[in-house]
């Protein structure tokens, strides 16, 4: 059963990677918006923030990786919605394939795709002058902190990729997601913000999760950052998984 | 004969909310035939496809394909079919032959590219095998699709509608691939709005209408319901599409031949 299951997968997450593969301008569409966020705020707002000392894009790539996967992942729910709107989730389901495979394949596709963009984002951050002394360790936690993000993500956006209507529907979720970077400490510190903007943007988990990978990445100690950031993504990776098989459970009946 | 029949509905009924689309389904298809279930728009059709391709509940009533309840044994009745839905459900992104793979993989069958090359030469799409489906015709696509369907040789096949949207000699190939397929013993259940698709293609007919049969029969029989024919003479013109297909040279392989 198992090893069905496994292979089931292997054989569907080939399929969308190959779809990946085959548009690489969804790649490149996904780094574009972070890209020109790195562009704007270093080159043209970033003299103007002061982040105490360091160099600004050291303090602003980590968000601007949480804003990559943001915005990655309605590619995820756009290859879902066109696989359910075009017959094949239907073809797949009548098929005697495990069930899971169908969306654990969309799931881990996703995960590629978005650590390819990000791959993309932290050249283009490395060209502006972002270097870091992490060693391995470092970089093994941080890309540990980015998958647990984009699974959490992910699985929120085969919601929409379920049960969209249109393409529009589908890529109108991620929005709000991009957004909520901005109200945390991802581009300015929060200190300077009013009262409750403050509360909200100390308290919404991009704020720990930016805080852990800065950290990281400057080699100091993650504290209790780092512990918030796992469970910030472990919780949101839960009650995305939840949310998204009883979707798929009241879809397919 | 006393053979189990390969598709068999008992009372089914599905609402959705107070909506009543099938209200008290019976049918029953005998191994290797061709049912064709006729029907309009909204009448339940696709639902009964569904239900038998295990993609939706019943509410009431039982349903067995290939011997296999559609409620309980969802793994053995999926092993026993496959569906063609109404629109051709092939990846446009992947290649006519990729598709073909595919499918033989998730069928787990050993030499999925043998299967896939035999498939492509058979349905005549050895030519655009390499290129992405999305350039492909409509009719090109209807045979992968239909293709793709008889990867692992299922029993029983449910073709919703199958050459809605086709061109003429695309849908004259269709029926010659249904026919060859119940000449080697595939059961077939068949929707469609055409009548004379069910004519020619078809063992029985059945005519669902407010979510219930109101007739079934072989075409004979259907006929016997109306009073006797009278014989009329009239001149016999050739159809519209009789002249496309000797027009555009229809090489006949089929025998709906034009005359020429």
């Amino acid at each position: 059963m198992t090893a069905a299951v496994l292979r089931d997968t292997a054989t569907l997450s080939k399929r969308s990677l190959r779809h990946v593969l085959r548009s690489p301008d969804t790649i490149i569409t996904t780094a574009v918006t972070p890209v020109a966020m790195l562009l704007l705020f270093v080159y043209v707002f970033g003299s103007a923030i002061d982040v105490g000392g360091g160099r600004y894009v050291d303090y602003l790539l980590p968000g601007v990786l949480l804003i990559t996967v943001a915005s990655g992942i309605a590619y995820t729910a756009f290859r879902l919605f066109t696989d359910v709107s075009g017959g094949l989730f239907e073809r797949f389901r009548s098929m005697p394939i495990a069930r899971s495979a169908v969306l654990w394949a969309h799931v881990l596709t996703s995960v590629v795709a978005n650590l390819l963009a990000l791959a993309l984002v932290v050249l283009v951050a490395v060209a502006m002058g972002f270097r870091t002394g992490a060693g391995v360790l470092a970089w093994l936690a941080v890309l540990g902190i980015l998958v647990l993000f984009t699974l959490a993500l992910t699985w929120l956006a085969v919601v929409p990729g379920l049960t969209a209507r249109s393409v529009d529907g589908v890529s109108g979720f991620s929005y709000p997601l991009v957004f909520l970077p901005f109200i945390s400490s991802a581009f300015v510190p929060t200190d300077g913000m009013p009262g409750p903007v403050r509360w909200f943007a100390e308290n919404q988990p991009v704020t720990p999760i930016v805080g852990t990978i800065r950290s990281l990445f400057a080699e100091r100690p993650v504290g209790d950052d780092g512990w918030l950031a796992v469970a910030w993504c472990v919780g949101l990776l839960l009650v995305a998984y939840a949310l998204a098989m009883s979707t798929y459970r009241r879809k397919t009946g | 004969m006393t053979t189990t029949p390969a598709i068999e509905l008992t009372g089914l009924t599905k609402s959705y909310g107070d909506h009543a689309v099938l209200s008290g389904v019976d049918l029953s298809v005998a191994p290797g035939t061709v049912l064709a279930l006729l029907g309009a728009n909204g009448s339940g059709k696709t639902t009964t496809v569904k239900i038998l391709s295990t993609l939706l509940r019943t509410d009431g009533g039982t349903a067995t394909v290939h011997g296999h309840d559609v409620a309980t044994a969802h793994g053995e009745v999926r092993a026993s079919i496959s569906l063609t839905g109404q629109f051709a459900a092939v990846d446009e992104v992947l290649t006519g032959r990729e598709n073909l793979v595919l499918v033989a993989k998730l069928r787990h069958l050993d030499d999925a590219g043998g299967i896939a090359d035999e498939l492509l030469a058979r349905f005549e799409l050895a030519d655009a095998a390499g290129r992405r489906v999305a350039t492909w015709s409509g009719g090109m696509r209807r045979r992968l699709d239909i293709a793709m369907s008889l990867i692992g040789d299922p029993p029983v096949l449910f073709l919703d509608e199958p050459t809605t949207g086709l061109d003429p000699q695309s849908r004259i190939e269709v029926w010659a691939t249904v026919r060859e397929l119940v000449g080697q013993g595939t059961t077939v259940l068949l929707t469609t709005q055409y009548l004379d698709e069910a004519e020619h293609l078809a063992d029985r007919i059945a005519i669902l209408h407010e979510g219930r049969i109101i007739a079934e029969g072989t075409l004979a029989e259907l006929q016997q319901l109306l009073p006797p024919a009278e014989v009329e003479y009239v001149e016999k013109q050739p159809t519209l599409e009789d002249v496309f297909l000797a027009i555009v040279g229809h090489d006949g392989s089929s025998e709906q031949e034009a005359d020429r």
